[in-house]
């Protein structure tokens, strides 16, 4: 006992390092390096090693388990950019992009909607949320028993007297990829609106309330109050949004496999590398989706700055 | 206590730290081993078809054993099997793991050391890749005295792979949708086929060919080039060398273009896209489909569905050389030992059990690799029609793997559904290009890399 006091009286802390006893800015340091070790640890594990091997794999012919890894150089980009074919799929994209709009329409207006008074307002953001809980496969399987003929879609016409509506959904070239970008916003229009959800019930209560007192309507709340107000929120839907219309993948493949004209570009990737072993091109093929991405990202970015000043 | 809780998260931060460079060290071991491993390994092939080396009781261990087949993995694999295994070899504890993407996601575990103890080897490695995942099973010669099909996974003369079963290539069909149909004579050429189709389409309400369009992998309608050409060299030495294969006339001709003339004579299911490959086992044993091109395997699959089992036949492709009709027999999935498994003698006592006594081959109508084993009924109807069961040579030693690179890197797919589901897209109305824009399109992707893969 007397001994433990005698050693702290005598200024112990110099030798049994304690936290405390560190400068304020120190202790700072060692909590953010603590606090960010571990997502920066998952963060590179799972995000940049990978990403470092797939540049690596770009510039090798491999076919994904054999120990020989030829070094090829650029010759697989070169292969991408010389064959067409592997960029006309980005046709299909854009049906997925102009669904974009229809989602993020939809979601912005179910969002607003829910915002005011409304009766039953938890049932119906829990309607609206819950396709985005759903998992991918089984969407894919759920749409396609919908989709097929005298499937659940072709029964719903029956019953409204519409028989002479169905089509084959997915059958008919003209009709696949806006059967499967439907699908699409069915599922993921839940995300864009809880988001919007969110942003729009953090704009404090009291400008609605001078609002209405200034007269304003329902719409001139939206256009000047809402719409400034979560800007910066459209903005970032609409770069995920697009982003993900560039790599449409899950939706397709487990409802198609890319049959019919469905194949998008990531579709394509996966039959290079998995179906003819070559990970090598396909890894190429992902490393230009990304560097597409990134690109139209900026350029996105790059207008709504221009926009906004 | 702050200075106590300071060590703990210091430490921790140490475990995590080495945690995280032991996963790396990992990796970056796996990759040199490459070269190393691949001698060691190539060395034991002498010794190899040792299972019956020692007595039963003295092998032991646990072993995982990996399938395709989510279907009976626990209903015959772990029941059935598994007890009848044990009583022979009591010491051997075995585990089952099923993966429904077979091949897409085994040959990603392949890039580990961790894929079980027997799996099955993937179809498209090439020849030389085998000693570098695979433990040898034993030399062709020694494993040829009583098994068949050993040579398709084979390289330098050492077989890596057992054949779990094997197969004829064919059509199954409804017996009793062609007695409604009117159809007497099984037909032996795709003109009098398409006749046969036309029958049931219009006697009939059943779909004359269900295509499983969507499902993909079901359109192995390939197996066919064999019996068109009569020749058992025509995949391994003619086709490597075949400048248009997909030219008039040529097996490959001849199967696509009756696919595509099934599907643009109607005389395929309505809405190919939403085809349920599940859904087709009892829409075929109840008469709702009246052929589905699918080999020998399927027949007990579709039997299982069926009221009456014998409804359920099973004829060879339509067509002939000179009056003879053949069929072609070819291994299915080989079993192989995984080249890191710590219990080599324990996996290669299952695979050489499975071979000669699980039963497997017969309950699944197919052939036993063991040689002399009785044929399944299904196929002894192949005997009455005539049918010759033709086995393709193997390549000559260094062209093994010729048509696998060929086939890799033309991207056609022989094996792959891709090119299938565009002929069938064509024939239905809804593609711009025609049957010859895409047999002309196969044929020049072929050539450029046929002459690239032989160097002719």
């Amino acid at each position: 006992m007397s001994n433990t006091l005698k050693e702290r009286g005598n200024g112990g802390s110099r030798f049994a390092l304690s936290f405390s006893s560190l400068s304020y800015k120190a202790q700072r340091r060692v909590i953010i390096i603590l606090f960010s070790i571990l997502p920066l640890a998952l963060l590179a594990t799972f995000s940049y090693l990978p990403l470092y091997r797939m540049v690596y794999y770009s510039f090798f012919s491999w076919n994904g388990f054999s120990k020989n890894l030829n070094f090829v150089g650029l010759e697989n980009y070169m292969t991408i950019f010389t064959r067409p074919e592997y960029f006309s799929v980005f046709k299909v994209s854009l049906y997925y992009f102009f669904a974009t709009f229809i989602q993020m329409g939809l979601a912005l207006y179910f969002a607003t909607i829910l915002t005011f008074k409304i009766r039953g307002k938890n049932f119906f953001k829990g309607v609206l949320f819950f396709p985005f809980l759903l998992n991918g496969v089984a969407i894919g399987f759920i749409f396609m028993y919908f989709f097929r003929p005298d499937g659940t879609l072709d029964a719903l016409l029956h019953v409204f007297g519409l028989s002479e509506f169905i089509q084959l959904w997915l059958g008919n070239p003209d009709l696949i990829n806006i059967s499967l970008a439907g699908t699409s916003v069915w599922r993921y229009m839940g995300f864009n609106f809880i988001i919007f959800l969110g942003v729009i019930s953090s704009i404090p209560r009291d400008i609605y309330e001078a609002a209405d007192i200034d007269g304003a309507n329902r719409w001139h709340q939206f256009r000047y109050i809402i719409v400034p107000s979560i800007r910066r929120i459209i903005e970032l839907n609409v770069i995920l949004s697009i982003s993900g219309a560039i790599a449409v993948f899950e939706i397709p493949y487990i409802m198609t496999g890319g049959a019919n004209g469905s194949k998008t570009f990531v579709i394509q990737t996966v039959d290079t590398a998995f179906k003819f072993g070559k990970f090598g091109l396909g890894s190429a093929m992902a490393v230009v989706l990304l560097i597409i991405v990134i690109i139209v990202t900026l350029l996105q970015n790059k207008l709504f700055k221009e926009k906004g000043a | 206590m702050r200075g106590k809780k300071f060590w703990l998260v210091a430490l921790t931060l140490v475990f995590v730290l080495s945690l995280l460079a032991a996963c790396g060290g990992n990796n970056n071991a796996n990759q040199p081993a490459n070269n190393g491993g691949n001698n060691a390994s190539a060395n034991n092939g002498g010794n190899a078809g040792g299972a019956d080396e020692s007595a039963p009781e003295e092998i032991s261990g646990d072993i995982t054993v990996i399938t395709h087949r989510t279907d009976i993995v626990d209903s015959v694999f772990k029941e059935e099997y598994l007890p009848r295994f044990q009583e022979q070899y009591p010491n051997v504890n075995v585990s089952f793991e099923s993966i429904t993407d077979y091949e897409g996601q085994i040959k990603i575990r392949m890039n580990t050391e961790d894929y079980g103890d027997v799996l099955n080897i993937p179809n498209d490695i090439v020849p030389e890749d085998l000693p570098n995942f695979f433990e040898p099973l034993g030399s062709l010669e020694e494993l040829e005295q009583n098994y068949q099909f050993v040579h398709e996974q084979q390289y330098d003369g050492i077989s890596y792979g057992m054949p779990t079963t094997i197969n004829a290539s064919g059509i199954v069909y409804n017996k009793r949708v062609f007695e409604e149909a009117g159809i007497t004579e099984l037909p032996d050429t795709p003109e009098k086929f398409l006749e046969a189709m036309h029958m049931i389409k219009e006697n009939t309400d059943a779909i004359p060919v269900y295509t499983n369009y969507a499902a993909g992998w079901t359109l192995g309608w390939g197996d066919a080039m064999v019996p068109i050409s009569g020749d058992p060299d025509y995949t391994n030495h003619i086709l490597v060398r075949e400048e248009d294969p997909f030219s008039a006339d040529k097996p490959l001709h001849v199967i696509y273009k009756l696919m595509y003339d099934l599907a643009d004579q109607d005389l395929i299911e309505e809405d190919p896209t939403t085809t349920d490959w599940e859904g087709s086992k009892p829409m075929i044993a109840n008469g709702e489909i009246g052929v589905m091109f699918l080999g020998s395997w399927a027949i007990t699959q579709m039997q299982d569905f069926a009221d009456n089992p014998d409804d359920i036949g099973f004829m060879p492709f339509p067509a002939n050389v000179d009056g003879q009709v053949y069929s072609r027999a070819g291994g299915d999935y080989k079993m192989a030992v995984n080249v890191h498994s710590e219990n080599k003698e324990a996996a290669k006592a299952w695979i050489f059990w499975f071979a000669n006594e699980s039963g497997f081959a017969e309950s699944q109508g197919g052939i036993s690799a063991l040689k002399g084993a009785p044929m399944p009924p299904a196929l002894q109807a192949f005997e009455e029609l005539g049918v010759e069961l033709l086995s393709e040579t193997p390549a000559k030693p260094e062209e093994n793997g010729w048509l696998t690179q060929i086939d890799n890197m033309s991207e056609v797919g022989l094996n792959q559904p891709n090119f299938k589901q565009r002929i069938i897209e064509a024939g239905v109305g809804n593609r711009d290009e025609s049957i010859d824009d895409i047999f002309a399109d196969l044929n020049d992707r072929w050539n450029e890399a046929m002459h690239e893969v032989t160097g002719q």
